[in-house]
């Protein structure tokens, strides 16, 4: 996983809430089985005019003129400021991978679902929990100023804005530990491999219907 | 000490270790794969040189972009004619012999949805922890299993540690008493739940339905609750173990029998919450106010019932959710105070891991016996949640009087609940659907969707537009004999 310690980004913003993942990245394109490539077809139906397909090229699509990050002045963002609850719907890990490849590595927000959550710290991307009143007004602050960058620093939790005021935010330590590092997941868990085969050892003892598998029956 | 709920149950008997930072390690019994968020995590074990941890937890079948039209299902994968979607599905085959983890394949009769399948094999269980790609793997919590979905990320993790990192969620329980109008049914409790609390309301929480209403419901009604926690913002959703639950799992085939039945089942009677059990958060809804649900926006919280009218943004509480609804209608292409029952239709879908277990198809068919499908409607189906359910229908006819009413009777998958296959909306076409997600696009570009029950879809393919299931002829008639018996 790439690290994150520290950013300065160009702000874009999203204001709308509720954003699904079916938005972020529009089934058609979960056909691929890469990991790569989804940016181009980052919230397709609100960027593009047309109907995308995978696999196309977009450079001859239509887009459309008034999603923001079709406006000149956001080109090159790697921070989108969001609304609540941004990111619910499926468990599609395609929505982060979309939003890294397009060159998100930030998304702030009063609130994110649960399973994007997770699925967005695994891909390197720190999504940072600000309450309400402060996102409403980096709003009109990113509407207000053109260029409007955010510091955004992650060992120390905290956002700067343009005008030098600091934005504590809070994040788990063990997600912190892991984006800072660059760490994988998988080989953290299985340095407690002898753990894990302790457990179900027991567990295999107390409950060993859990261990049935259908080809016993 | 105060009781514990029955997620607290759940997620102590799986807690393999737990971090000082409240990260913890959760031992997972049972994953389900399907070919969508599958591929990428298959993939990485293998750049890593990883093997699974315990095969025989895993159990695999392709249903998202598998077609369901008997002509492209009979050649089996060779049938797809999408190329992506074919790749897609053989990806999947490929990485399952090459692991050796079990799979039900395209054309085998126990092929189906996951959710759909999980249970019916029995591969579900209380007391499991079960994990899947997929958002809708809170269907399993009918269960009083911990179950939810994750991101391929995370299939990859549990692959290879047969473990996920995951936080203590906090506890909330919604309670449904008293008892369920005729004609109304668990769709109609879940979407009623969700325009109470919201899409968010569940965010950070493990709901356990509890009350005398839920208990009421077959373990086909309960999985039809718990598939929606997910749209009410929780990835988990649990219902206690009662007899209900016992007498489904009886006999199925990776169920235990004999001695380690009767043991397991002694050990299931625990998983309920203690009665001095402490939630962090209690919803109480009456079932005997719960209406027919349908919804009229691109969320769904954005649902009213059959009696009720679109909202009129102008009284929307604030700006946010003046936009909000008002874009959605904008979407939606409805006027602000219109009748549901004037919703005029174009589709109607009825399937989807959330409705199309025998119970809901038994129930749209009855709606639909001797009727036709209105002439307004340009395509109506019906897509079974998996071949054994296709078989099950069959033999007691329902597929007749479907196809006599003119609907399609379709092969399994999901289908037209996400349109990843070739069953999809129009730009603007309303659908009444079954399934669970009413977003922008999620049944085609453009497409509008209204979630309901099995048989308020049926009833509006019959009628072109929304209308009370409750009055609805035979239906109506079958509910009143029901309750005056
Ligand atoms: S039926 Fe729909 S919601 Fe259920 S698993 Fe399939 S695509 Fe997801």
């Amino acid at each position: 996983m790439q690290k994150f310690e520290r950013l300065d980004g160009l702000v874009a913003p999203l204001d709308r809430a509720n954003v699904d993942t079916d938005l972020i990245i529009p089934k058609q394109f979960l056909k691929s089985i890469q990991r790569t490539g989804f940016g181009v077809n980052l919230f397709d139906e609100l960027r593009y005019l047309d109907e995308g397909q995978p696999g196309q090229d977009v450079s001859n699509r239509p887009l459309n003129p008034d999603f923001v990050l079709n406006q000149p002045r956001y080109q090159g963002a790697s921070v989108l400021l969001a609304r609540q609850n941004f990111g619910c719907g499926s468990s599609r890990e395609h929505a982060p991978w979309a939003l890294a490849d397009f060159g998100f590595r930030v998304v702030i927000a009063p609130s994110f679902a649960d399973i994007f959550y997770n699925n967005a710290f695994k891909n390197g991307i720190l999504l940072i929990t600000l309450p309400e009143s402060v996102v409403d007004r980096l709003f009109a602050e990113v509407e207000a100023t053109e260029g409007y960058r955010l510091d955004v620093d992650l060992e120390q939790q905290r956002v700067i804005t343009p005008s030098g005021e600091i934005l504590g935010f809070s994040v788990d330590e063990f997600r912190k530990h892991c984006l800072l590092e660059g760490l994988d997941d998988i080989g953290i868990t299985l340095q407690n491999e002898d753990a894990i085969r302790d457990f179900e050892k027991k567990h295999r003892e107390a409950r060993p219907w859990l261990f049935r598998d259908g080809a016993q029956a | 000490m105060a009781g514990q709920t029955l997620y607290d149950k759940l997620w102590s008997q799986h807690l393999v270790k737990e971090r000082d930072d409240g990260t913890a390690l959760i031992y997972i019994d049972r994953q389900l794969l399907h070919e969508v968020t599958s591929p990428q995590a298959f993939e990485g074990l293998r750049l890593a040189g990883r093997k699974p941890w315990r095969i025989d937890a895993n159990l695999a079948t392709p249903d998202h972009n598998v077609p369901t039209t008997l002509k492209e299902r009979a050649e089996g994968n060779a049938g797809i004619e999408d190329p992506v979607s074919l790749i897609q599905v053989q990806t999947l085959d490929d990485n399952c012999n090459e692991f050796g983890i079990e799979e039900y394949r395209i054309n085998d009769p126990r092929q189906g949805i996951v959710h759909v399948v999980g249970p019916e094999q029995g591969a579900t269980l209380p007391g499991m922890t079960v994990v899947c790609g997929d958002s809708h793997t809170a269907t399993h919590g009918a269960f009083a299993a911990l179950a939810h979905g994750i991101g391929t990320s995370e299939v990859e993790h549990v692959l290879a540690t047969q473990c996920l990192l995951a936080q203590k969620m906090k506890n909330m329980q919604v309670r449904v008493e008293g008892k369920l109008g005729a004609g109304v049914t668990a769709k109609d409790i879940v979407l009623a739940i969700i325009g109470r609390i919201g899409t968010a309301g569940g965010t950070g929480y493990a709901i356990e339905f509890a009350g005398s209403a839920i208990r009421e419901l077959s373990m086909e009604g309960r999985m039809t609750v718990c598939n929606m926690a997910i749209e009410a913002g929780a990835r988990v959703g649990l219902i206690a173990v009662d007899d209900t639950t016992i007498d489904y799992l009886r006999g199925r085939h990776y169920a235990p029998a004999g001695e380690q039945w009767e043991a397991a089942v002694a050990d299931w009677r625990e998983l309920v919450s203690d009665a001095d059990a402490a939630f962090d958060k209690v919803v109480t809804l009456e079932a005997s106010e719960i209406e027919p649900q349908v919804s009229w926006g691109t969320s769904p919280e954005m649902v009213t019932g059959i009696g009720g009218e679109v909202p009129d943004p102008a009284e929307a509480a604030d700006e946010t959710a003046r936009t909000g609804i008002s874009r959605a209608l904008e979407y939606m292409g409805l006027a602000p105070r219109q009748k549901i029952t004037d919703i005029r239709l174009d589709k109607v879908f009825i399937g989807s891991c959330t409705n199309s277990r025998i119970e809901d198809l038994r129930e749209a068919a009855r709606v639909a016996r001797g009727k036709k499908v209105a002439d307004s409607i340009k395509l109506a189906m019906v897509v079974p949640g998996s071949g054994l359910v296709k078989r099950q229908a069959e033999e007691e006819g329902l597929d007749k009087i479907f196809l006599e009413a003119g609907f399609e009777w379709r092969e399994p998958g999901c289908s037209m609940c996400l349109a990843m296959n070739a069953d999809k909306l129009g730009a603007g076409e309303h659908c009444a659907s079954t399934s669970n997600r009413n977003f922008e696009g999620r049944q085609g570009y453009g497409g509008r969707t209204h979630l309901v029950s099995p048989a308020m879809a049926a009833a509006a393919a019959i009628a072109g537009h929304f209308v009370d299931v409750r009055d609805f002829g035979d239906a109506a008639n079958d509910a009143t004999q029901q309750q005056e018996a």
